[in-house]
């Protein structure tokens, strides 16, 4: 997160003010800014279970249904496996489905999300990081969607409130086209997030209408003029086929999410990329963070700059598909990149996003020097002197020409 | 690169996205008889036509013919042997498959 920053400038990412005038400027969490996208959005079914620190979305949008404010079926479930399943269930019969979760909830759904995607409903999810149990914790960290990394989803992770809002909007247009048809999960880092109040400018209900569309599914469970059968035995004579279709969908996600991102800017003047990028026009060294940590990295940015540091930051926004592309020519030739990863791998390898970022830069001839860092588990704080730290580190590597220690841990206790 | 055997299937741009079947009853043309080791035998001198093997296969292969039992289509029947464990008559017997 950013201190002192209003919300629209941090959303610019250069800390310059966009001209657009604000339509509806709120004070709100990041949970409340989801269950306002939701609102918006009016899903004609959502089934969600309550789960620390998602509640208060679910909590809300229940509110919006008991008071007849949105024309949602709400269903409330007794479990997410129970969620997931619904959403599966309502999306096959046609209708726009949506759920939310976080952490163990998101664990237990896990058998029906992989289903969500291979039946190729486009269900949308907003994630409230989370650290997994166990030991049980309730803080932020992002074990839970890096989990899911390769259940065939769309991820998107976002900063702050108002790139939560604006980011589920679109992913609904995103997992629906008709090229995709993928469902698609929006992250938000829990409590620094999605308890935190901040200024979010909304759009209006009309413009959210029209932008998000009605849902036309190709094939519902309750047309019976075209009858259809959803998820039968596939067994080594298709299944691989259709896997095949899947990884094809994934390949068209970033065409049509460009788009998708400057249509919506036309509606909301907030511009949106799958790969975020801060200062890196001369940077030599290079941070990439996911979530609120990509605003304190801004700030400290800022600071090092005024020292004269050459430090940029990237933030691979939409984080599956991965951007390996866009990663790969932002890293060459700068001379040190330090990866901040908020989840453990357990891999001896590092975290998830260390080994997508070394892997995309492997054919690169002009490679960086790289570095990963663990930190932020189970909610443990990131400073602004920790980023200061591995910024300083980033210039030893650059100076030495060499990483001593490819994995390291930011902010445990030695 | 495909294998042999997949020769003369659909390759994955020619059949629909999520495993989705999307032409009503395509279920009879999976010929589940392959599966079974026995197969039913119905002594017809014995049988009162009480059509408990009719009612109770769960794949619909004893067939009727005038509300009576006509045949067993065994390009359907699994084997299961329910048919021989619910008749009254002890008429129905399972007998090993030969091919």
């Amino acid at each position: 997160m950013r201190r002192g920053m209003s919300q629209k400038m941090c959303a610019d990412g250069k800390g310059r003010k966009m001209t657009v005038k604000t339509k509806k400027a709120k004070a709100l969490t990041g949970a409340k800014a989801a269950s306002e996208a939701m609102r918006q959005i009016n899903p004609d079914v959502v089934a969600a279970y309550p789960i620390t620190p998602q509640t208060e979305i679910v909590m809300n949008f229940s509110n919006y249904v008991n008071d007849g404010i949105v024309d949602t079926e709400f269903v409330p479930v007794e479990s997410e496996h129970s969620a997931m399943s619904a959403c599966v269930g309502a999306s096959a019969a046609g209708a726009r489905a949506m759920t939310a979760t976080a952490a163990n909830g998101l664990a237990l759904m896990w058998e029906i999300v992989y289903i969500a995607a291979s039946t190729r409903l486009p269900i949308i999810m907003p994630v409230v990081n989370r650290a997994l149990s166990g030991p049980i914790n309730i803080h932020c960290d992002h074990s839970d969607s890096m989990g899911a990394r390769d259940s065939g989803w769309i991820q998107i992770y976002t900063e702050n409130a108002q790139e939560a809002y604006d980011n589920i909007i679109a992913a609904v247009r995103i997992a629906e086209d008709k090229n995709i048809l993928l469902p698609a999960m929006v992250m938000q880092d829990g409590f620094i997030t999605s308890h935190s109040l901040e200024r979010v400018n909304t759009n209006e209900d009309s413009k959210v209408r029209d932008f998000i569309g009605i849902y036309e599914a190709e094939n519902s469970l309750l047309d019976v003029d075209n009858p259809v059968t959803y998820g039968p035995l596939d067994l080594f004579d298709y299944y691989f086929e259709h896997k095949r279709q899947q990884s094809e969908a994934m390949k068209m996600v970033p065409g049509v999410a460009d788009n998708i991102f400057k249509e919506y800017e036309k509606i909301s003047g907030r511009k949106y990329s799958r790969v975020e990028k801060y200062k890196m026009d001369d940077a030599d060294y290079v941070l990439i963070a996911l979530g609120s940590t990509v605003g304190t990295a801004k700030d400290v940015i800022d600071e090092k700059r005024k020292s004269g540091v050459k430090v940029g930051l990237v933030f691979p926004r939409m984080y599956r598909p991965f951007p390996a592309k866009e990663i790969e020519s932002l890293l060459t030739s700068r001379s040190a990149v330090a990866v901040l990863d908020r989840s453990e791998g357990f891999s001896n390898q590092g975290g998830p996003m260390f080994s997508e970022v070394r892997s995309a830069l492997y054919e690169n001839k002009n490679k960086p020097l790289i570095k990963n860092y663990i930190y932020g588990l189970g909610g443990r704080e990131i400073s602004e002197e920790h980023i200061m730290k591995v910024i300083d580190e980033m210039q030893h590597i650059a100076s030495d020409g060499t990483v001593k220690e490819k994995v390291d841990y930011l902010g445990v206790r030695e | 690169m495909s294998n042999k055997e997949d020769q003369g299937k659909k390759g994955w741009k020619d059949i629909p996205i999520g495993g989705k079947i999307t032409e009503a009853g395509s279920a009879c043309k999976y010929k589940t008889g392959g599966w079974k080791t026995f197969k039913p035998e119905i002594d017809r001198d014995e049988c009162i036509n009480c059509l408990f093997c009719w009612l109770y296969c769960p794949d619909m292969a004893i067939e009727l013919k005038d509300n009576e039992i006509s045949r067993v289509n065994l390009e359907y029947c699994k084997g299961c042997g329910i048919c021989e464990e619910v008749c009254p008559k002890k008429c129905v017997r399972m007998v090993k498959e030969e091919r």
